[in-house]
């Protein structure tokens, strides 16, 4: 795998939408090329060379190409949106839209994250060292497809409204979370290995939802129906299970009916 | 005093007669005329089409419920609002949204297309300023709405006491209340049931409370229509619509018209348009064993010449159902559970609406897709058979390109039939697979200009390149006598005009907006009804037992009102 390296020369005065960084965009280009390459600061287009300098090598595929992002990009949104292979590495925070509508590939931020991380992601991988903001996983505001597959991980804390209508897939919060967890979600699985402040599964057909921590407020359309043994993350726990949202129409799969699952853990 | 000449083109004008023939067509003025002196603008179309400016007699493209769906479907305008049309004194505005465009894509995208009229297909009289607001923001096409009477209480109670007088007073005043075109009728009766939980899925089910049914309705509407000589007739979209058998619905409601016929100045001979058919036209008992009734109507509108209909073809793309039919919108969240708005407008109508993905990989979806298509070929007078996707109910208006490419090409409908998953099942429910009936340049010209102005009653002013028309002509990069074998290219020439001229002005060229000039609200005015005490009384008890408003603010303004152009009738 071919690695190319920028490194931020120059802050942007608003925030910068770096669509462009994508192994899928930078593959098979010149360095030269890829500075070309358009991010908007509002209305206004630049190019990607405005702002950072470039080292190394583009693959030739998505696939062999890692991009390195160093310097503080806090105010840069949409690193990895629509990749679909090969890898990006942000050595800082970052702004919103990381890895969204992604279909393979690994994002790995080494600092924080802000909202909307990985929405709408279809395939691959995101690890978050530090903290995320709100929309993990979720879908496009108003639109009813979430994540549909891939892995997020989080290990610090995260905030609002995690996997909304999701389909598929898998996030995992190591911290704590605030309030909507897989609300309307007709597949996929959130794990949240702290304490959530509550509403977990609201409307949800589908999914299953682990809380580690105290779950504080539970939604009263969740009903417990067995204490079980599961593996999660490599490890194994008991859990209490809880079906529901038991407000919300139900889905038939070969004759039987289909619920959310949500576990606490004992 | 502005002069253009078209050189060179090859003509389709079916409203003169000219099949393809090169003419030059010539306008001053703003007007088709004979001669031009040797002053005058030319453009040369060789080797190109020409037809007059396109005219769509059912489109949902402004108003309440279209602004309600922009609003519940931010996801609609994502990743599809980079383009930036319109020309640059004005700043370029931003084209958004895919399936509800803005008013200003509204305005550009049509235009690109070559047409320069549409008609507003359901306009809530109570609502009507805003249907006249985005009229004002819709660039360059001449517009008109309906407003809808198939579910108001006024009409209902004067149709059950064969007040037919008070009837047509009430329709006149409210045409001037609202600058409405015509009559509208979505789901008679049904609407207004569905407000007490209820629908009407057959003609003869009776209205709650109301007690008249929606065969007495569309009848009486008719009736009222004809002695008023409105320049449209009456315009259904029946009872029953999207579900599997309703074929029968729709011939029991076209069988009402049989005892009719058009009385009017303006040339129409229809007394009943039936839109987008193609959702009335389904047998079978099931979404299981549903099938193709496209055969059945289209017998029947063949054979009766005081129908017309649109198609409403089904475009196998993401879209927004929008709609009057209140009922018909809960039944179709039932099924898909993605959102639903659902409003009820006082003494007059309701709507809903829902997102819909019309995929190819479902076989309903297939199966509608090749109702459409058979309505059209299956029709002997093309006249009477116009191109609509009830925009944006079985997909956008920015599709009708593909549209005619899927009618002009059989090699084009395999190719789409060959992408479907269930591809063998649909074909055994339809006939499509066997029809190898390809429509021509004069037959697409009838569709989408001719007959849909003649059916509208303006084909003195639109859809017409004859002598004292509007100067409204679209020219098309199509070799008439080389049409090109890659039935991509016939769909690439539909969407970006060579030019359109809109009144004599050149608005589009090469498929880029170069001018935006003065647009027209086009209205019925009604002249000589007497003064009606019965209707006065019954407009201020309603308006004071029952309405939110008073009877003196629910009028359009004036103000309201942009560029309004009256079609004048005269009642003797």
């Amino acid at each position: 795998m071919k690695t190319i390296t920028m490194t931020l020369v120059q802050e942007p005065e608003l925030y910068l939408e770096c669509y462009s960084v994508t192994p899928d965009q930078f593959a098979g280009k010149s360095l030269a090329e890829i500075a070309d390459l358009p991010a908007h600061e509002g209305k206004i287009q630049w190019k990607l060379g405005d702002f950072f300098k470039f080292e190394g090598k583009a693959g030739e595929t998505a696939a062999d190409t890692k991009i390195v992002v160093n310097g503080n990009v806090r105010k840069m949104k949409r690193f990895g949106q629509k990749m679909s292979a090969g890898e990006v590495v942000i050595n800082s925070d970052a702004d919103m839209y990381i890895g969204g509508w992604m279909t393979g590939g690994k994002i790995t931020v080494n600092g924080n994250a802000d909202t909307f991380l990985g929405i709408a992601m279809e395939g691959g991988e995101i690890l978050v060292e530090g903290d995320a903001q709100n929309y993990v996983g979720s879908s496009y505001r108003g639109d009813w497809r979430g994540m549909s597959g891939g892995l997020i991980r989080v290990k610090g804390n995260a905030g609002n409204d995690i996997g909304t209508a999701m389909t598929g897939g898998t996030i995992i919060i190591e911290g704590d979370a605030f309030i909507h967890v897989l609300t309307h979600a007709e597949g996929g699985t959130v794990i949240i290995k702290g304490d959530v402040e509550g509403r977990v599964g609201g409307q949800m057909v589908k999914g299953d939802a682990y809380v580690f921590g105290n779950l504080l407020y539970p939604l009263p359309g969740f009903k417990k129906v067995a204490t079980v043994e599961k593996e999660v993350d490599g490890a194994t726990y008991t859990f209490d299970q809880y079906i529901g949202d038991l407000g919300e129409r139900k889905v038939k799969k070969k004759g039987e009916i289909i619920y959310g699952n949500l576990y606490l853990k004992k | 005093m502005t002069e253009l000449l078209i050189k060179n083109g090859y003509v389709f004008d079916p409203i003169s007669g000219i099949k393809g023939d090169k003419t030059d067509i010539a306008i001053k003025d703003g007007k088709i005329v004979d001669k031009v002196s040797s002053k005058a603008q030319i453009i040369d179309a060789a080797g190109k089409t020409v037809m007059a400016g396109g005219v769509d007699i059912h489109t949902h493209v402004s108003g309440p419920k279209v602004n309600t769906g922009r609003m519940m479907r931010p996801e609609d305008k994502f990743f599809r609002g980079s383009y930036r049309g319109g020309i640059v004194k004005q700043g370029k505005r931003m084209e958004m949204g895919y399936s509800i465009p803005s008013t200003w894509k509204t305005g550009y995208a049509y235009a690109r297309m070559g047409f320069t009229f549409t008609n507003e297909a359901a306009m809530p009289p109570l609502l009507a300023p805003h249907v006249h607001e985005e009229f004002r923001d819709t660039p360059i096409l001449d517009q008109s709405a309906m407003p809808v009477f198939g579910n108001n209480w006024f009409c209902f109670e004067y149709i059950k006491n064969k007040e037919l007088e008070n009837n047509a007073a009430y329709i006149s005043w409210l045409l001037n209340a609202t600058k409405g075109i015509g009559i509208k009728v979505v789901n008679p009766g049904g609407t207004e049931a569905w407000a007490w939980g209820e629908n009407c899925t057959t003609i003869n089910d009776p209205v709650p409370y109301f007690d008249i049914t929606p065969a007495e309705i569309v009848k009486g509407l008719i009736e009222a229509n004809e002695y008023l000589g409105l320049p449209h007739s009456v315009h259904i979209h029946g009872n029953n619509l999207g579900n599997p058998g309703n074929y029968k619905d729709t011939l029991d409601t076209l069988r009402l018209a049989e005892s009719y016929k058009a009385k009017n100045k303006f040339g129409r001979e229809q007394v009943l348009h039936n839109t987008h058919i193609q959702f009335h036209s389904y047998k079978g008992t099931s979404w299981g064993d549903f099938e193709s009734g496209a055969k059945e109507i289209m017998d029947y509108v063949n054979s009766n010449k005081n129908i017309t209909v649109d198609i409403g073809q089904v475009t196998l793309d993401e879209t927004t159902t929008m709609t009057a039919d209140g009922p018909f919108e809960y039944h179709l969240n039932q099924l898909n559970h993605i959102k639903w708005a659902n409003v009820d407008v006082e003494l007059e109508t309701g709507s809903g609406i829902v997102p819909y993905i019309y995929d190819k990989n479902i076989k309903v979806c297939g199966i509608q897709w090749a109702i459409g298509l058979e309505v059209a070929l299956f029709a002997k007078d093309l006249m009477r058979v116009h191109i609509t996707t009830d925009h944006p109910n079985a997909g956008p208006f920015t599709k009708y390109p593909c549209v005619i490419k899927w009618l002009m090409s059989q090699k084009a409908r395999e190719a789409t039939l060959d992408t479907m998953k269930w591809k063998d099942k649909v074909i055994a429910a339809s006939n499509i697979a066997s029809m190898d009936k390809e429509l021509g340049l004069y037959e697409i010209a009838q569709m989408t200009r001719a007959g849909p102005a003649k059916a509208l009653g303006l084909s003195n002013i639109y859809g017409s390149l004859a002598k004292g028309a509007d100067g409204n002509v679209a020219i098309y990069n199509l070799d008439a006598n080389k049409l090109p074998s890659d039935p991509e290219l016939i769909e690439a020439a539909f969407q970006n005009t060579a030019y359109t001229i809109k009144e004599g002005i050149i608005v589009v060229k090469d498929g880029e907006i170069v001018a935006e000039p003065p647009k027209y609200t086009l209205w019925t005015k009604v002249n000589g009804i007497p003064d009606n005490a019965q209707l006065m009384h019954d407009l201020k008890e309603k308006f004071d037992k029952n309405y939110t408003v008073n009877f003196e603010n629910y009028a359009v303004f004036d103000e309201h009102v942009h560029n309004p152009r009256a079609i004048e009738v005269e009642v003797a």
